[in-house]
């Protein structure tokens, strides 16, 4: 039997693109029912807040955190980079698609991978020891930092096959697979949704700021 | 854990009225709120906000108290609108007595937070649908709630009847022609420059600030009027209680005042919530992308007279001052730069705050807070030890409020804290400073 009878790669990629178009198109028309929300977007000023948010430590609260700013950072970074620019996974696209991509060196990639893991501990331990995030944690906020860095947990663990005598190297590379495919899929429909409302909280809040109040957002 | 003698305050305005709701109506009211008054925002942020805590070290409340993890924004924002939305509205008395209090005494809508979310969240906001949902189950602090029935009976806060109100102004036209010969107020002069807009307050307690304005008015030979009759109180505590029915009427017949006289300006006086009310709130509810004639505060007008030189400066003050942002005109326009410039134009030796300009802590008193009356006095003022540490780190003598709610505000700090200094509002110092016209 082939082994990869399951379309799992197109199922997570449906379930992100639809849902993230669902979401998106209803929040779109939710937003024109109140109706000072969506005049109140400002091209500009919404693109301020944008880039001012995403540079390393250019608004008060990063400069007050240097460790939660640097570790957050290289976190996120490499969340998105590492699957992008993996040798493993332009490899794949070139056998099914047949396109040349980008890559990171391998020994570059398992560093991000790993900074992605200790990113994922750190805010695991954030949320036990310090005392104003404990009080608003639930046990969902710890499952959703597991979700994130197991597809990375796993795909390195298969990489370095660790664990063959126990576990055989293409039952990793599955449950890897599973492990990304649950990550992806689970995008529009959690908290991890923050990757696509960020665009958008900020324009919005950069637009109040900016064109109505005349101030700054930082 | 929430402070135990603060949970313990009664409040006949929120405990009376609990008693009479029934889970249908508790539950109706907060559906109503979340899903037919909200929308996209609201749902944006509460999905959005990943629990991250970064908003705690914004808020005075959480860190006057020894950074209580009860108190950080977020915290405030589980406790009340969170459980909410999970329970979809189906909570109890108790739930909503905690509620009122951190919506109505603990968050003064400042804003600070919003800006130390990396999201950009709008926290006040999310308080301020918390206090719609309790205005509408009638749990508002009783002193609060007066203020809006005054609104709702008088067209202003504090129960001015229309032949008080022709009083004071003609009591304090007097004041200025003492002063400075010709200071008139003109009233209803239709097409006027600019029309002056005040807060009852003004009227009521401090005229004396209306008498000041005549004076500048006068100085700069500025052509203003006032109104004589309804609409020239925008302070709006509706907008604070929840009450936004009578938020948009009050902001209405202001506006409609202003459109009557033709005015082509409205000054605002050193208030900072009417400015938001007015510029803000009030159009957004009434469905207005901004206000029909512009609006500026009386900071920017000052600033403005100034640095046109049509005040001129005849001595300084010379004692140490310092200087309060109001978030309203500065988180809320951008005015910290002006403000410094006219503070520094009348005082030889100024001494900033720090953290300052937009980053600058709130007065406690704003957003409501100290209009939840003598109740809850203490209560804000163990919420605000930050604000006095920052103070008498200026070793200032006096504090220069250009806002209402800060100035009442941090007297009560100044008092409770035994600081030692006093609150002066800008127009105070101008009237001292200024060169008078054929002096």
């Amino acid at each position: 039997m082939y082994p990869y009878h399951v379309p799992l790669v197109w199922t997570a990629f449906i379930a992100l693109f639809a849902g993230l178009s669902y979401r998106l198109v209803s929040m779109a028309r939710l937003a024109a029912r109140e109706k000072t929300v969506l005049p109140t977007l400002d091209a500009k000023y919404g693109a301020r807040s944008i880039l001012h948010w995403v540079i390393p430590f250019n608004s008060r609260n990063m400069r007050m955190r240097p460790l939660f700013t640097v570790v957050s950072f290289a976190f996120h970074i490499c969340l998105l980079a590492t699957p992008l620019l993996l040798m493993g996974h332009a490899v794949l696209w070139k056998t099914a698609w047949g396109l040349r991509w980008w890559s990171l060196p391998p020994v570059v990639a398992d560093a991000t991978t790993l900074v992605v893991i200790a990113g994922g501990v750190f805010f695991l331990l954030r949320r036990i020891a310090a005392p104003e995030v404990r009080k608003v944690t639930a046990v969902s906020d710890f499952l959703l930092v597991l979700l994130v860095i197991s597809p990375f947990l796993t795909g390195f663990v298969a990489r370095m096959q660790w664990f063959r005598s126990s576990i055989p190297y293409s039952t990793m590379i599955t449950i890897h697979i599973v492990a990304g495919a649950l990550w992806l899929a689970a995008i529009p429909f959690t908290r991890l949704s923050h990757m696509l409302w960020f665009v958008f909280s900020r324009a919005y809040m950069g637009s109040e700021f900016g064109a109505i109040r005349r101030a700054r957002d930082w | 854990m929430a402070d135990a003698v603060d949970m313990a305050i009664v409040d006949k305005g929120i405990d009376d009225s609990i008693g009479k709701l029934t889970p249908e109506r508790i539950e109706s009211v907060i559906r109503r709120v979340l899903d037919k008054e909200s929308g996209a925002r609201l749902q944006v942020y509460v999905e959005t906000c990943v629990r991250c805590g970064l908003c705690a070290e914004a808020c005075h409340t959480y860190l006057s108290r020894d950074k209580d993890p009860d108190y950080s924004p977020v915290a405030k924002v589980k406790a009340t609108l969170w459980e909410m939305t999970r329970r979809n509205g189906r909570v109890d008395g108790p739930f909503l007595r905690n509620a009122a209090r951190i919506a109505f005494t603990e968050c003064g809508t400042c804003r600070r937070c919003s800006m130390y979310c990396p999201f950009g969240i709008d926290i006040a906001y999310l308080l301020s649908t918390v206090r719609r949902i309790c205005a509408l189950l009638g749990i508002v602090p009783q002193y609060m709630q007066d203020t809006t029935n005054a609104h709702s009976v008088a067209s202003n806060q504090m129960w001015i009847q229309q032949d008080d109100w022709i009083d004071a102004l003609m009591w304090q036209e007097e004041e200025a022609c003492a002063e400075l010969p010709g200071a008139l107020i003109p009233l209803d002069k239709e097409g006027a420059d600019v029309m002056y807009s005040v807060i009852a307050p003004e009227a009521k307690i401090l005229a004396q600030l209306i008498g000041n304005m005549a004076i500048l008015m006068k100085a700069a030979k500025v052509d203003w009027t006032m109104p004589s009759a309804d609409g020239w109180d925008n302070s709006n505590m509706a907008m604070f209680s929840g009450d936004y029915e009578i938020m948009g009427r009050v902001e209405r017949a202001h506006w409609e005042r202003a459109v009557q006289l033709r005015v082509k300006r409205v000054v605002m006086g050193e208030c900072g919530h009417a400015f938001r009310g007015a510029v803000y709130d009030g159009p957004k509810w009434l469905g207005w992308r901004g206000p029909p004639i512009p609006m500026v505060h009386a900071v920017e007008f000052y600033y403005e007279l100034l640095s046109t030189g049509r005040l001129k400066i005849a001595r300084k003050i010379t004692e140490p001052v310092t200087l309060q942002d109001p978030c309203n005109i500065v988180r809320g326009r951008g005015l910290h730069d002006k403000l410094r410039y006219v503070v520094r134009a009348l005082c030889e030796d100024f001494r900033d705050m720090d953290p300052r300009d937009e980053h600058n802590f709130c007065c406690a008193a704003g957003g409501g807070v100290i209009n939840c009356g003598p109740p809850w006095k203490l209560s804000r003022l163990k919420s605000i030890r930050v604000k006095a540490e920052q103070l008498a780190a200026t070793k200032a003598h006096t504090v220069i409020t250009p806002c209402h709610n800060c100035h009442s505000g941090i007297e009560d700090i100044i008092g409770h804290y035994k600081l030692g200094m006093h609150t002066k509002f800008v127009n105070e110092l101008l009237v001292k400073c200024i060169e008078m016209p054929g002096s």
